[in-house]
């Protein structure tokens, strides 16, 4: 067993023990390389047949690339894709040139999911996060409970040992799943060459830049890159010094940006 | 593509060097991000610090305030020979269950103790879960030997008190090896201060260990995860499984053939241990928390059975509680029993009594309404591990004896 296969057949075991305990379960799709990943995952534990829906958060700030990837893999996979989106913050007008990124980010993306979970009584969430991303998800679990106002209780979280994952929650908790914690960027770039999984065009080199991470079109920077091929870009992560979410302005405005997102709900 | 990769876990006492080894090992083999460096250098300015390694991995305000790891934390570099995933587990005594978190992942570790202290309460502790939890590739660490003038003496005397220490525990260090993870000696290549010194430096050191390997020749051992319509699944914690096997499942007691083995959009005549995998069977289907098994090399049945546990949580526990045990998919209402012996597991003194408290050690006797499928420990560790839960939250990990 080489080592994409361990991270892959760990990765399946936590998604089926989500589905064993809660079948009201969603995978968040924010269409990015991560999520995607974690998308066919899912695949490959259902054997191609998803039994719980998909859901994009919709900022409706993302780039048209995105769009157009989701409409086309939505069809060609048959998902049942959930689009959320905080109505009643866009119908006010909000957007990111007349607010601050923070409000903006929560409104639309951590407000958006919550009205989503509730609209539709999930009781627990898949995302595609990875520990090597930023220093605080390093913190994070498997099995990550939160509770009705999102919070994360990074100082009191279950005891997480031998694939024992936490999988009663009480009546007002719901339960945020992580099948990728172990994986890295450069893993999740080796495994879409092997798997041939499809991924935005936007990761790839165009006259000198790319994106190396998705997120809301005026809050994402392109880096300097001329890896225009998965292999470049495997080679250029391979070497680079940059960290990859160098591009997300959201996590530079303040040293903490990215804990205090996270403690209020932002995946 | 291959690729080598060993996770290991760093323990030892607080403020013993924890986060300042993990960023200095990250530093010298040049794994940090210039614009983490750069934060971390804007926050070490804000705060009216000195740069510390320690900060590259202790992001949370709140850790950077109280100067101490909370959480395990992962990260991860590499060496020529091949990659590392290093798991901080942090030293305060009520973070006991991160610490057994992190060690339960690790394939080896680093127990690191102050040069200028010695031993301490945490030392002796993690050292007795590290032998607990099987872990058999460790390094002992005497760091801040800067604070020491980088006498040999001074490292002389606490490697012999350490070695009286892990003898009582039967813990045998592969290396003992004094380090400044400040000054960066003997972590990524050896320093003038330390020349007395004719061990490894701790890259090397690593780089002598093994990956956990497979093993081989051991029974089939196959939890049922789930059944999806027609297929069962589940992942193969050892052994192997082939198409048209004859396989029995138990407790239940039934032989079936399999018919196929199923991934998506393929098939396998054969898969081994760590493969989630589909199965069809002949008949009987089967349910989560059966395990199929190899029909000539059977597992245990039982409804009694021994156990040590370290308990992690405030919910004390005396004899006729019940408790949920859960091994692999399995799940049931356990007793216990009796309660045999009680340790304190920093000191390792008996303890008299019948009441288990956090962070005691203590050896019970379990007992089940319905039959639990088992091994033992040390042939097939996953088949003889588990955790005990009450009101939802995990409350201790054991071993069976």
């Amino acid at each position: 067993m080489d080592h994409l296969d361990e991270l892959e057949n760990k990765s399946i075991y936590i998604i089926r023990e989500a589905y064993h305990e809660f079948k009201d379960l969603g995978l968040l799709w924010s269409i990015g390389k991560d999520s995607t990943t974690l998308l066919w995952l899912c695949m490959k534990a259902f054997f191609g047949k998803l039994p719980f829906p998909v859901i994009h958060i919709d900022t409706t700030f993302k780039f048209p690339e995105m769009y157009e990837f989701r409409d086309r893999y939505t069809k060609e996979l048959g998902l049942n894709l959930i689009i959320g989106k905080n109505e009643e913050a866009l119908a006010r007008g909000i957007n990111y040139q007349d607010t601050d990124t923070f409000e903006c980010t929560h409104l639309l993306k951590t407000v958006a999911l919550k009205q989503t979970i509730d609209k539709y009584g999930f009781k627990a969430i898949l995302l595609g996060i990875r520990r090597d991303e930023h220093g605080i998800r390093a913190k994070e679990r498997y099995f990550s409970p939160r509770n009705k106002d999102f919070k994360w209780n990074y100082n009191d979280q279950p005891a997480e040992l031998w694939d024992q994952y936490k999988s009663k929650i009480k009546e007002d908790v719901h339960l945020r799943v992580h099948p990728l914690l172990h994986w890295t960027e450069l893993d999740i770039w080796e495994y879409i060459k092997r798997e041939n999984i499809p991924v935005n065009k936007l990761y790839f080199a165009k006259d000198g830049f790319r994106y190396r991470s998705l997120g809301c079109r005026p809050i994402t920077k392109p880096i300097k890159s001329e890896a225009d091929t998965i292999d470049k870009i495997i080679e250029e992560i391979r070497t680079t010094k940059e960290a990859e979410r160098a591009g997300r302005l959201q996590d530079k405005e303040q040293a903490n940006t990215m804990e205090k997102l996270r403690s209020l709900g932002y995946m | 593509m291959n690729k080598e990769y060993l996770k290991f876990v760093i323990v030892g006492h607080v403020d013993h060097g924890k986060s300042s080894l993990i960023g200095r090992l990250l530093f010298d083999t040049k794994s940090i991000p210039q614009d983490k460096i750069d934060e971390v250098k804007t926050v070490c300015e804000a705060l009216g610090k000195d740069f510390e390694f320690s900060y590259l991995l202790d992001y949370l305000t709140e850790e950077r305030e109280k100067n101490i790891t909370i959480e395990t934390t992962q990260t991860f570099f590499k060496t020529k020979k091949r990659d590392y995933v290093i798991i901080d587990a942090p030293g305060h005594k009520e973070f006991l269950k991160n610490m057994i978190t992190g060690s339960s992942l690790a394939e080896a570790a680093i127990l690191i103790v102050d040069a200028n202290e010695g031993i301490k309460e945490q030392t002796k502790r993690h050292a007795y879960l590290l032998n607990l939890l099987n872990l058999k590739q460790i390094i002992v660490v005497i760091n801040k030997m800067d604070l020491v003038d980088y006498k040999e003496e001074r490292f002389k005397e606490v490697e012999q008190n350490l070695i009286n220490h892990l003898n009582k525990l039967d813990l045998k260090p592969n290396y003992i090896i004094p380090i400044s993870a400040r000054n960066g000696d003997n972590i990524a290549t050896k320093g003038d201060n330390l020349n007395w010194f004719n061990g490894p430096s701790v890259l090397d050191a690593l780089d002598s260990f093994n990956n956990q390997f497979q093993k081989e020749n051991l029974p089939l051992r196959l939890p049922i995860q789930d059944v999806y319509e027609d297929i069962v699944v589940g992942r193969i914690e050892s052994g192997q499984i082939e198409k048209n096997q004859e396989i029995i499942i138990l407790p239940a007691n039934t032989v079936n053939t399999v018919k196929a083995i199923k991934k998506w959009k393929t098939e396998l005549n054969l898969a081994s241990q760590g493969h989630s995998i589909g199965l069809n069977l002949d008949n009987n289907q089967g349910k989560r928390g059966q395990i199929i098994c190899a029909k000539d090399d059977l597992p245990q049945v039982v409804t009694k059975f021994k156990a040590t546990l370290f308990w992690m949580s405030n919910i004390e526990a005396s004899e006729n509680d019940k408790f949920s045990l859960k091994i692999v998919t399995q799940e049931q209402e356990v007793v216990i029993k009796k309660i045999h012996t009680l340790m304190d597991s920093s000191s390792l003194e008996l303890i008299d009594g019948k009441t288990i408290k956090e962070t005691y050690i203590a050896n019970v006797e379990f007992e089940s309404n319905k039959p639990l499928v088992i091994d033992d420990y040390t042939c097939i560790p996953e088949m003889g591990r588990f955790v005990l839960t009450s009101n939802e939250n995990v409350v201790a990990g054991g071993i069976i004896t």
